[in-house]
């Protein structure tokens, strides 16, 4: 047994990157069943506990500053329009006018043919444009469909590029194709960001979760997301407690770090210092950035907001001191 | 692994200080004993100090009872039993426990607090776990008041009478619960005895039973030391003793109450052994060994002490330990975000430090978090003793303190040989993926108490007690009535 010492803190990153090429669907087969097994009561306990950190004053200030700046403003409705757009932009590039200290958050969310307008709008902003894609959310369509439709987005000028895993093939077993259809959209990506969305709530065990993570992780993806928001079951703590700590393994064993991000339904800064506590206490301050922690969210923008306005005058505003987008 | 490792350090997001508020405690000045359904005081008036462990301040004093205090407490008892208690209905029985456990949630924060306080253990877990805890066991037992005919011991079960209960001080207020509820269920009236250094939320818990009207008499609470116990052990008028505490205490208990016809259960001490094998499921195995071990600050009879890792996965299994390990957040047991609090008292702290002494001494390797200690009370920090051999102290004796002993093994058998290789047999946890591999194991473990995939898991519908050294009786579900009931 090896000698105990102070050396074995934190998470452990190699400098050098090093992800093992999957040559087949065998190997990648075997690299994900030589992984531990997922006990659900066991991760259900610890965000159970983790909820119940009690973030006060300035930590708390400081938490719901790292959140705004992790939020990726999102529309995704039939409904959204190029003035739609707009107004989110504007949001994300000042969401309180009356408090310049308030940063950007990290990104504004769209579907594809509104990524030209959302580019326009934002200019030089830092607010990075990402678009939803490759038939987004079912993700029901031809691999060449999948692939035009997210090099459009790029081309239209998308810096991240959300796509959808197959669920269908993953679910048949078919890992392998799932795996391919990520390499092929990360290609096409080019220098855009690939995040990849699992739809956990379709996957529904939490060692379906780690299995698509590692995939996904395998295949070249920059982050890892957990769901679409359009199906019922979507971001819960114990799925991102599943994925942050597949994406400290991969990256303690590769060197790469893997960004998460949770997405759909979270909707309240409570929710939101929740997720932080857990990236705090599992993988650490590499992740707590919006380089590799995001929010997928709309209405969590305000709430946090006003909450951080509370913590720095001690009263609650009404909502409408905060513009509705 | 390259040599050039960038590490991200864990909780870098520090926490401001979040403690909860004393202010609801409201503790008295002094307490007098629970007799008769009044508060009066100790017939010498002796009365001794309840510390708070965290910062050595007195919090209360408390009565001293003395062998005609005793007296005093088991005639209120036999009284209470003779007129009232025995006449009373399993419904109207029931009524009361659900009335105590209802209550003990209404001043679920206060009770919380004064654990907190009293003890030293974190008030998350207190809050969490320890008050909840026992409104459940009362309200579990209240719905056995009157079915205890179809308990399936026997056609009419009946009530023993007066039982003698002495408590510890690990967990004051669920152990007063796991001894009361069933007791008062099933028909016995009761003279508990809370530890010497915790006796106040069991005080607390005598206005709560003044609250739900329970007839004077039926609970009588009498404070002490030492001799107040052995005073209640020895009483003539008590039929039933049922203790919890150390293997020692538990010796001297037996004997003294052998070939007295009184009834007798022990719930003592453990030296749980929590087996781990290469496929169990890493990232909540590491939990599941921090929650066995440094809950409650290892004050805990059935704890996880001996972790026992099969030997091809131990090196990744302690890298991660290790890492949890730092992370513990240790100190003022009031902070919300607190995971280990004190130690109990001055002395359990020396216990503790001279089996750990004794770790170091016999060649074991030792690993002690860094974490920051306050000044004043009693502290250790959690630690993890590696390459501990089956013959060393800290891999036999109960150490009872946030102390884990790390012995790995090859074979499912050599694991349940090591296992099993002890005086004692309270509880132990297996962690496999595997099923088959978990029930032959379980099968093959004498220990009372058996987890899989998880550890240190309490419900009032489940049974709890040890065998060998580790004492024998039930305490919680069915079985938890047999204690009190002649069958």
């Amino acid at each position: 047994m090896r000698t105990l010492d102070a050396r074995d803190r934190g998470v452990l990153i190699p400098a050098v990157i090093s992800v093992p090429v999957m040559r087949n669907e065998s190997e990648l087969r075997a690299a994900l069943f030589a992984r531990a097994g997922i006990d659900a009561v066991g991760v259900e306990n610890r965000v159970a506990k983790l909820a119940t950190r009690s973030l006060k004053t300035s930590t708390k200030l400081r938490a719901i500053d790292l959140a705004m700046s992790m939020v990726d403003l999102t529309t995704l409705e039939g409904a959204d329009t190029p003035g739609r757009v707009s107004s989110l932009c504007a949001k994300a590039m000042r969401p309180d006018p009356r408090d310049v200290d308030v940063a950007p958050v990290a990104a504004v969310c769209v579907y594809p043919d509104l990524v030209a307008h959302a580019r326009r709008v934002l200019g030089e902003s830092s607010v990075a444009v990402a678009s939803v894609a490759t038939a987004f959310p079912s993700g029901r369509a031809s691999l060449a469909v999948k692939l035009l439709d997210v090099a459009e987005a790029v081309s239209a000028g998308a810096d991240e590029i959300d796509m959808v895993i197959d669920r269908g093939a993953f679910l048949a077993g078919r890992w392998g194709q799932v795996f391919d259809e990520i390499v092929a959209v990360k290609a096409a990506c080019g220098a855009a960001h690939l995040k990849v969305i699992l739809e956990t709530g379709e996957l529904v065990t939490y060692d379906n979760v780690a299995r698509a993570s590692w995939i996904a992780m395998l295949a070249g993806a920059d982050f890892i997301k957990t769901s679409t928001g359009k199906v019922g079951v979507n971001a819960t703590l114990p799925v991102a407690l599943v994925m942050l700590e597949a994406a400290r393994d991969f990256a303690e064993s590769t060197g790469r770090i893997v960004g998460v991000k949770v997405a759909g339904g979270i909707r309240t800064t409570k929710d939101a210092l929740r997720y932080l506590v857990v990236v705090n206490e599992t993988v650490g301050d590499a992740w707590l950035s919006p380089d590799y922690f995001r929010f997928g969210a709309s209405s969590l923008l305000n709430d946090l907001l006003m909450q951080r306005r509370k913590q720095r005058t001690g009263a609650y505003v009404r909502p409408d001191e905060f513009s509705g987008d | 692994m390259t040599d050039h490792a960038l590490t991200s350090p864990l909780g870098a997001l520090t926490y401001d200080p979040a403690p909860e508020s004393t202010a609801i405690a409201h503790l008295a000045p002094s307490y007098g004993l629970f007799l008769d359904g009044q508060f009066t005081d100790a017939a010498q008036h002796e009365q001794f100090a309840s510390l708070n462990p965290a910062t050595e301040e007195t919090l209360a004093t408390v009565a001293q009872a003395s062998t005609a205090d005793v007296d005093r407490a088991v005639a209120s008892a036999r009284r209470a039993y003779d007129k009232v208690w025995s006449k009373t209905t399993g419904a109207q029985r029931a009524k009361y426990l659900y009335r105590i456990a209802r209550l003990i949630l209404e001043r679920a924060r206060e009770l919380a607090v004064v654990e907190t306080l009293d003890n030293g253990k974190p008030i998350r877990e207190s809050r969490d776990i320890d008050v909840p805890l026992a409104a459940a066991h009362f309200f579990y037992y209240a719905g056995w008041a009157d079915k205890l005919e179809h308990a399936g011991l026997g056609p009419s079960p009946q009530p023993l009478g007066v039982a003698g209960q002495i408590i510890p001080w690990n967990f004051p207020l669920l152990m007063a619960a796991w001894k009361l509820a069933p007791a008062l269920a099933a028909g016995n009236t009761c003279v508990l005895k809370p530890a010497e250094t915790t006796p106040l939320s069991a005080l607390i818990l005598g206005e709560i039973l003044q609250q739900a009207g329970l007839p004077d008499g039926v609970v009588n609470i009498v404070t002490g030391d030492g001799t107040t116990g052995a005073a209640l052990v020895d009483h003539p008028g008590v039929d039933k003793i049922a203790f919890t505490g150390s293997t020692e205490v538990g010796r001297l208990i037996q004997q003294r109450v052998a070939s007295s016809g009184k009834r007798l259960t022990l719930e003592l001490g453990g030296k749980g052994a929590n087996i781990v094998f290469e496929d169990a499921p890493l990232d909540e195995v590491i939990e599941g060994i921090i929650d066995g071990i440094f809950f409650n600050q290892g004050h805990v009879c059935c704890a996880g002490s001996r972790l026992l890792v099969q030997e091809s996965v131990a090196d990744e299994v302690l890298r991660r330990l290790l890492r949890r390990v730092d992370q513990l957040r240790v100190g003022n047991p009031m902070d919300k975000n607190t995971d280990v609090g004190a130690i109990n008292s001055a002395a359990q702290l020396a216990r503790i430090r001279e089996l750990s002494d004794w770790g170091e001494r016999e060649g074991a390797t030792r690993y002690t978090s860094d974490c920051a200690l306050p000044d004043k009370g009693y502290w250790f920090a959690p630690t993890v003793f590696s390459d501990v051999a089956q013959s060393h102290r800290i891999a036999r004796d109960e150490i009872f303190g946030p102390v884990l002993s790390v012995l790995t093994f090859r074979t499912p058998d050599e694991a349940v040989a090591k296992a099993n290789n002890s005086t004692y047999g309270l509880a132990c946890g297996v962690w496999s993926e595997k099923g088959s591999r978990t029930l032959w194991v379980a099968q093959r473990l004498r220990a009372g108490v058996i987890w899989a995939n998880t550890y240190n898991k309490f419900d009032p519908t489940s049974p709890f007690g040890g065998v060998r050294e580790s004492g024998f009786g039930r305490e919680g579900g069915r079985h938890g009535l047999e204690a009190y009931l002649n069958v």
